[in-house]
């Protein structure tokens, strides 16, 4: 497994008070927060610094990962043979790295405590045909899965979604069940993924209005002839109400996004 | 390949009780009544026991409890900080 440098990664030098990684952690929390950051990969930043964190906040698990020694971060490691931590059960089940589980794991999967699992977040990106229509989606997740010890371990697996039709951008869509397992034989977490467009060629979605720029000479609004705008979309023409009547006159006028159908959520598997 | 999962979408046309909001969100009635006191969702229905909270106030919900465990601001605080959310977006995409 390679090797993390907890310290590079919360940005201070390894005398660091706790006050210094606390201040650090705070900074970088609110830089990378899925909630808050448009950073492009702030979700693995985040879950990084979180995991850096909560190692270098605990005394004892300092102490124990200060005694592996410094090493380069991803440079290839393992862990001293009489390696043992026993850490207090059930404290956290998030996602971790490798690293983590081989020297800090065995929490929570058997814990003996019940408890739902964590949500999963993620983002997906739909083309507007697919998000107008609604589509089928491959999803790859990171999960922690028990291996036969009963040790979390992170493992990708695919899951098929069925994305609902009249999705609109920055909507969030729920998978029921698919986040990451539940503590004690509690329910698992769910799976949320939020909607991301991409920008289309010719249309733009704003909410459930679909919109289609069309460029009109200045001077002859008169002569915009009624175009072959696509019936699924209604169309807007700046700077010309003119046109813009007889482009609603051609028959896309209602032919926005359809009103989203919730999928009742009932069949699910794996592949 | 296996049968798709179906996915739910999040907005008004689903609704969650106040148990069920609690449960999926991992939150407390409490913290719930006290965001809700807050103004940042609006259930429908008068007693909290009456209250549905639609998809949307999930996912705020979801997001102010991230937001004050990974954070932790206090809940005036997440609600400012999700209302000016809100508004870069919607800049961000160009809206007036």
């Amino acid at each position: 497994m390679e090797y993390k440098d907890y310290y590079q990664v919360m940005g201070v030098g390894r005398d660091a008070s706790a006050e210094d990684i606390k201040r650090a952690y705070r900074r970088l929390a609110r830089k990378y927060h899925p909630d808050v950051s448009k950073e492009p990969n702030a979700e693995a930043r985040f879950k990084e610094v979180g995991e850096a964190y909560e190692v270098l906040r605990d005394p004892e698990k300092r102490a124990a990962y200060d005694g592996l020694g410094a090493h380069r971060q991803g440079e290839e490691f393992r862990p001293p043979p009489d390696w043992r931590f026993d850490a207090a059960a059930g404290t956290d089940t998030g996602a971790h790295s490798d690293f983590f589980e081989q020297l800090f794991g065995g929490l929570g999967l058997r814990g003996g405590f019940r408890g739902r699992g964590f949500d999963t977040a993620g983002q997906i990106e739909l083309t507007l045909e697919e998000a107008y229509a609604g589509t089928e989606r491959r999803v790859a997740l990171e999960r922690l899965v028990a291996d036969e010890h009963g040790r979390p371990r992170p493992t990708t697996q695919q899951l098929n979604v069925r994305i609902p039709a009249g999705v609109v951008d920055g909507q969030q869509i729920r998978v029921a069940a698919q986040g990451q397992p539940g503590v004690g034989g509690g329910p698992a977490g769910d799976l949320l993924l939020a909607v991301r467009l991409l920008p289309h060629r010719w249309f733009r979605a704003e909410g459930r209005d679909v919109y289609l720029d069309l460029p009109v000479t200045r001077g002859r609004p008169r002569s915009a002839r009624p175009c072959a705008c696509r019936r699924s979309a209604a169309a807007s023409i700046s700077r010309s109400p003119r046109a813009r009547r007889r482009i609603d006159a051609c028959g896309s006028r209602g032919a926005g996004y359809p009103e989203a159908r919730p999928a009742i959520n009932s069949a699910c598997s794996r592949s | 390949m296996t049968d798709p999962i179906s996915a739910v979408l999040l907005d008004d046309s689903v609704d969650f009780s106040l148990t069920e909001l609690c449960a999926l969100c991992r939150v407390s009635e409490e913290l719930v009544v006290e965001i809700v006191a807050e103004g940042i969702v609006e259930p429908s229905g008068t007693e909290p026991r009456q209250w549905r909270f639609s998809g949307v106030a999930l996912a705020r919900v979801r997001r102010v409890a991230r937001l004050q465990q990974d954070l932790g601001v206090n809940l005036p605080g997440a609600a400012l900080a999700l209302d000016l959310l809100d508004e870069l977006e919607r800049l961000r995409r160009g809206g007036r």
